[in-house]
């Protein structure tokens, strides 16, 4: 009797069953990775030191104010959001050594050696609760955009032409020491319009 | 001498598809494994604000998820039309529910982890800054201070 072989089962719709699988995983598949701006909270306020506000010389504070109109004020003047991130630069690097910017400091930083810093400065952002999340992030977006940049222009100078984000983590961590991010958010207030620039 | 190749003797063998399932199999595997079916739906309507100098967030799963915009338009009738704040699937009814949502996705967390944790802010860009400060304060006295504000990328700057 002839020996009857097994017919081999026939494969070749798998690929078509897989692909059917890939394509539905890959409609599915989010790969969007979320993007945004990356921020620490301060820690919350002990009752005991409630009332105790810390003295911060005031050359030292930019006051940023945002009204519930989304208006932007800065130190008592008006002004519009595009003009926000080189009066913020000015005010971080202060260059020219300006009596009513930051008092700098000289500080031995690895890597870059003794120089002189704004260490002490403060960005003091205010909003108001009437203030819309999109004004209020632009506002932020600026400040952190105002550092990028000095930081950019600092390590393109000191690294041989490379940006921050080509760095080396100890010399990021240089340039961050040279310029440190401080912009802190007051304790909420309620603000009718902007309340005046000096407090 | 050499033979003459009669016109049309050989034909192209055909090419071997067996090997095809395989690698269809493992792009499956790798889509498979990197998938994550969205995790919440939304009550809210997001259009989320634009920004420039935006970073990526690395670790997802150290991210929880905290939404605030208005109700979408077939929840209005019981929620109303002002900001809400959404956790996973249903709205916060008092701001200290902020406070207890955080430290429920703490604890579930692995305790290396914990400390690392990030609170991503998905809010609308039109919300008042009021509804967004109150959820500040329930984080901050949470101790839950590293903080996510999403949104998108935008080409040109001011």
């Amino acid at each position: 009797m002839k020996k009857r072989e097994i017919q081999e089962i026939n494969a070749s719709s798998m690929a078509d069953i897989s692909f059917l699988l890939l394509i539905f995983f890959l409609v599915t598949t989010s790969m969007a990775t979320d993007k945004g701006l990356f921020r620490t909270l301060p820690p919350p306020v002990e009752k005991k030191e409630k009332n105790e506000e810390v003295e911060v010389n005031k050359r030292n504070i930019m006051l940023v104010l945002v009204n519930s109109s989304d208006k932007l004020m800065v130190n008592g003047e008006v002004m519009d959001v595009s003009k926000l991130k080189e009066k913020a630069k000015e005010f971080i690097a202060n260059p020219a050594n300006k009596e009513n910017l930051p008092e700098k400091e000289v500080v031995d930083i690895p890597l870059l050696g003794r120089s002189s810093i704004t260490s002490k400065h403060v960005i003091s952002l205010q909003n108001d609760r009437g203030t819309s999340y999109q004004a209020y992030i632009a506002v932020q977006n600026e400040l952190v955009a105002a550092y990028n940049e000095l930081r950019n222009e600092l390590s393109v100078k000191k690294f041989s032409g490379r940006k921050y984000a080509e760095l080396t983590e100890e010399e990021q961590d240089a340039v961050k020491t040279f310029y440190p991010l401080k912009i802190s958010e007051a304790e909420p207030k309620n603000y009718g319009q902007a309340a005046g620039g000096a407090q | 001498m050499a033979k003459f190749r009669k016109e049309g003797g050989k034909r192209l063998p055909a090419i071997s598809t067996a090997s095809l399932p395989d690698i269809i199999f493992m792009l499956l595997f790798f889509f498979m494994t990197t998938t994550t079916m969205k995790e919440n739906t939304m009550l809210v309507d997001l259009k989320l604000p634009e920004a420039t100098e935006l970073t990526k967030l690395e670790k997802k799963s150290l991210a929880k998820y905290i939404y605030i915009g208005v109700p979408k338009r077939e929840l209005q009738k019981q929620n109303g039309t002002e900001a809400r704040v959404q956790l996973d699937d249903a709205f916060a009814k008092k701001p200290a529910d902020v406070g207890s949502y955080i430290a429920q996705k703490r604890d579930a967390m692995p305790e290396n982890d914990q400390p690392l944790m990030i609170v991503s802010l998905k809010v609308d860009k039109d919300t008042k800054m009021g509804v967004v400060t109150d959820v500040k304060q329930e984080l901050r006295k949470a101790y839950a201070r590293k903080i996510y504000y999403t949104a998108n990328e935008r080409a040109n700057a001011y």
